[in-house]
């Protein structure tokens, strides 16, 4: 116990690396992940059980990985131009991230659609009602990630994100990121189970 | 205000306390739309009163019903309505009333009411931090718990009455809206509000965990926070490890019940028809539910034994005894929790290998839980002790956690709960050691830390005749429910008289629902005292219990900011009571060794006499230079 013995002298205070906000975002981030270890572990016990549809993933999800992964590329090709304070190429890199996520988001409603088109609804074998729930949740989250850089992209108008000023951008690229490694997870999973 | 960097507050932090203790505050961003801890703590401590009183009520309107089956009370159809006709309780609802009742008390007054309450109070105070990490997210997080009490509440007016599928919800009573009447509305009911429950936790557990890991007052470091703060943390890490899951779980639920899938559901007949839903699996629902359920259980226990382990050093005038065995089963019971959810779903037919597997470390969360009842014993051991209220809930505490520990035991091992399964065995285990040793702990926390909440004393004269009828009516209550359940006498039945092999077990019915009203009358001069004292209460002086945290060195006085100057810095452990050969018999964690004589102050780093380390760092020179010349890279 001799840390905690008295007359012990405290050890020099180390210095916290860590924004506050950004340990809070990753502590968030784990909680998220909880939410698709559920999930995603249901579904494993789920097909133990048999009676389990097997079906070939919609092509769109490939667009969707394809999307995410250049989303995340010029978002964080984004974050480098703020630090250099080179606001203009900060919007074009911010401007063509939403469009990636936007086209990320379109294209999960194509394969929601292709799916539909080879009968797998959302009611019927629990493998499809799976995938919808599964998917749609990770999009709603998507949804709030585009918001949150909107967000972002309209304070780079204000003069509010620069080299001197990078928490929110860089919360906001974290999040961003996370979600897509979260896709990739889940699509990895999906070709393994489906 | 920038509470970020504490060591960089000096006349800095000076300033903001006074400016928002003195200028800024209206009534409004006082008392309701706070964002300072200590306010929001009371908010949560009144609510979760609030519920408990709503939940005790319900339980006697049951423990009426099952105390006397037979008899008709015509005054409870006067307030129940159609739920009573002719004054006896109608059979839906009475299930209606145990589920409502497990939900609020788990829930809402064990998990918002305890933790909520001393998560907020003492976090910020006990590592001397200015407030929250995050002080709108902690207003945020009471406001949806707040919502989400209403919610729950409204559920209990409604035509169709409230969700009825017990606490646990399984499937498919809580999935098909058609399957009783509480399924309908009551149960939507039921999920919207554990939705935003659930919500509100996430928000609250987040900021705790942020503020106890980047807010510590120089001097605080891991090892020096008092055992109350190691416990909020680790029941932070567990909600937010394990509420999400039920969050997927509720998601699919909600899914089966309002657009058709069929997760949880799986031929099913109601009605002589048959539903269209294949291919589900009830006992998904019952996995995901119990990875929650489980460490939703030590949500509830671990706040309260952190309780009792400040108020028993404090009160025996002893330091904690095993401080780091304390941290370390703390941490124990929190990774074991995880993984021990299968023990609740013995009976499931599960594969009789993973329910060896359940079992076995089921049975070893007894190690810690053993480590932790040691601790306390041998704290209290030849301790000059006070019995204040607080000190005596903290031992009744002790006392109940081992009673209902015991028989966690007997339900743990996988053969035992075939026959114990569902019976009321499992009624008397679980309100013993969750439920009793919790509230136990939560109300030692109120006399405890009373003085500090409200600048008064509470009466102590009541504080004991309470104690003493609540610890009475508890063992009276639960410990009768064991020969019951041994005799297999199923729980959530509304009527016992139509078998003849429980005809005997009518008097003891009658002698358990006579005690329950008699504890919870008793619950009534606690409230009074609570409240009178507000304003009638002794004025308490700064430290009453010659405390050594540093929420006691802060002014009782409403102060957003804590501390009207600098923040204490920290040179000491919590728990030197009694040093042979100090003044007193406390020395607080603010004191300087500088301040204490010779013979008290511990250098940090133990001398080494001067020819030892000497030789020491010869013979290690020597052991290096053999290594290199074996390695070839030095000449012999």
């Amino acid at each position: 116990m001799d840390a905690t013995l008295p007359g012990a002298t405290p050890p020099a205070r180390k210095k916290n690396k860590l924004h506050p906000k950004e340990f809070l975002l990753w502590a968030f981030m784990v909680s998220v992940f909880m939410i698709f270890a559920g999930l995603t572990s249901a579904v494993i016990v789920r097909r133990a059980d048999g009676n389990w549809l097997e079906y070939v993933l919609p092509s769109a999800f490939w667009w969707s990985t394809a999307f995410v992964l250049f989303s995340s590329i010029s978002l964080q090709w984004s974050v480098g131009k703020a630090r250099r304070d080179e606001l203009g190429q900060l919007k074009m890199g911010l401007a063509t991230t939403l469009l990636l996520g936007t086209l990320f988001l379109l294209s999960q409603w194509l394969a929601f659609k292709q799916m539909v088109g080879v009968g797998l609804y959302l009611v019927g074998n629990p493998s499809s009602s799976f995938l919808y729930v599964i998917t749609g949740l990770h999009g709603l989250h998507m949804l709030s990630a585009v918001v949150v850089l909107f967000v972002i992209f309209a304070q780079v108008f204000q003069y509010k994100v620069h080299s001197k000023n990078m928490l929110a951008i860089r919360l906001g690229t974290l999040y961003w990121h996370f979600l897509g490694v979260l896709w990739i997870y889940l699509y990895v999973f999906f070709q393994l189970v489906f | 205000m920038s509470h970020s960097n504490p060591s960089a507050s000096t006349a800095h932090g000076h300033d903001h306390g006074h400016d928002h203790g003195h200028h800024k505050e209206t009534f409004i961003t006082k008392y309701i739309f706070s964002q300072d801890h200590k306010m929001i703590g009371k908010q949560y401590l009144l609510t979760g009163m609030f519920m408990a009183v709503v939940a005790a009520l319900l339980s006697l309107l049951f423990r009426l019903q099952l105390g006397w089956p037979e008899d008709t009370f015509p005054w409870l159809e006067s307030i129940l309505g159609d739920w009573a006709k002719g004054g006896r309780l109608d059979p839906s609802f009475y299930l209606a009333l145990v589920t409502m009742h497990g939900t609020i008390m788990v829930f809402f007054v064990l998990t918002a009411g305890l933790s909520g309450t001393f998560s907020n109070l003492l976090i910020p105070l006990q590592i001397g931090a200015r407030d929250m990490a995050s002080p709108f997210l902690n207003m945020l997080s009471y406001w949806i718990f707040f919502l989400s009490t209403v919610i729950m509440l409204l559920s209990l007016f409604i035509e169709s009455g409230p969700a009825a599928a017990g606490w646990t919800i399984y499937p498919p009573l809580s999935a098909l809206p058609q399957a009783m009447p509480g399924s309908g509305l009551g149960m939507t009911l039921w999920l919207i509000s554990m939705t935003l429950f659930i919500a509100s936790s996430l928000m609250a557990a987040l900021n705790y965990i942020t503020t106890i890991l980047n807010l510590r007052t120089p001097g605080m470091t891991m090892t020096r926070m008092p055992l109350t703060v190691w416990s909020f943390f680790t029941t932070a890490i567990l909600g937010v490890l394990s509420f999400p899951v039920l969050l997927s779980a509720a998601v699919l639920l909600i899914f089966d019940r309002s657009f058709g899938t069929s997760f949880y559901l799986s031929e099913i007949f109601i009605a002589g028809e048959t539903l269209n839903r294949t291919g589900g699996s009830p006992i998904l629902f019952q996995h995901l539910f119990w990875f929650l359920g489980h460490p939703e259980v030590y949500i509830v226990l671990m706040p309260a034994l952190g309780i009792t382990s400040e108020v028993i050093a404090t009160n025996a005038r002893k330091p904690i005894f095993g401080y780091r065995a304390m941290v370390g089963s703390l941490l124990g019971i929190s990774f074991l929790s995880f993984i021990v959810w299968g023990h609740h779903m013995f009976v499931t037919g599960m594969n009789p290998f993973l329910g060896n597997v359940f079992m076995i470390l089921t049975l070893v969360i007894a190690v810690p839980s053993a480590v932790k009842t040691f601790n306390y014993l041998a704290t209290l051991w030849k301790g000059n002790i006070r019995f204040t209220p607080g000190m005596l809930f903290a031992i009744g505490l002790v006392s109940l956690f081992i009673s209902g520990g015991l028989t966690g035991i007997y339900l743990g091992n996988a053969a035992l709960d075939i026959n114990l399964h569902d019976t009321y065995f499992v009624v008397a285990h679980f309100h013993l050691v969750m439920g009793s040793a919790s509230l136990f702990g939560m109300l030692a926390g109120v006399y405890h830390w009373y003085p500090r909440m409200f600048g008064r004393m509470m009466n102590e004269k009541l504080g004991y005749l309470h104690f003493w009828l609540t610890f009475a009516a508890v063992y009276m209550v639960f410990f009768p429910m064991h020969f019951m359940g041994i005799d297999g006498v199923p729980r959530r039945y509304y009527n016992f008289t139509g078998f003849e092999y429980m005809a005997e077990w009518m008097d003891l019915n009658r002698f358990i629902s006579i005690s329950a009203i008699l504890g919870s009358a008793a619950q009534l001069l606690f409230i009074w005292n609570f409240f009178s004292s507000m304003r009638m209460g002794k004025k308490a002086p700064m430290n009453p219990w010659n405390s050594n945290t540093l929420e006691w060195t802060a002014p009782v006085e409403h102060l957003h900011g804590n501390w009207p100057g600098e923040i204490p810095h920290v040179h000491r452990w919590p728990y030197d009571y009694s040093r042979p050969g100090a003044v007193e018999d406390f020395i607080p964690q603010t004191v300087k060794d500088d301040d204490l004589p010779e013979e008290l102050r511990k250098p940090s780093v133990r001398p080494v006499p001067h020819h030892a380390s000497k030789e020491a760092v010869a013979s290690e020179n020597m052991l290096f230079s053999r290594l290199l010349q074996a390695l070839g890279l030095r000449k012999a």
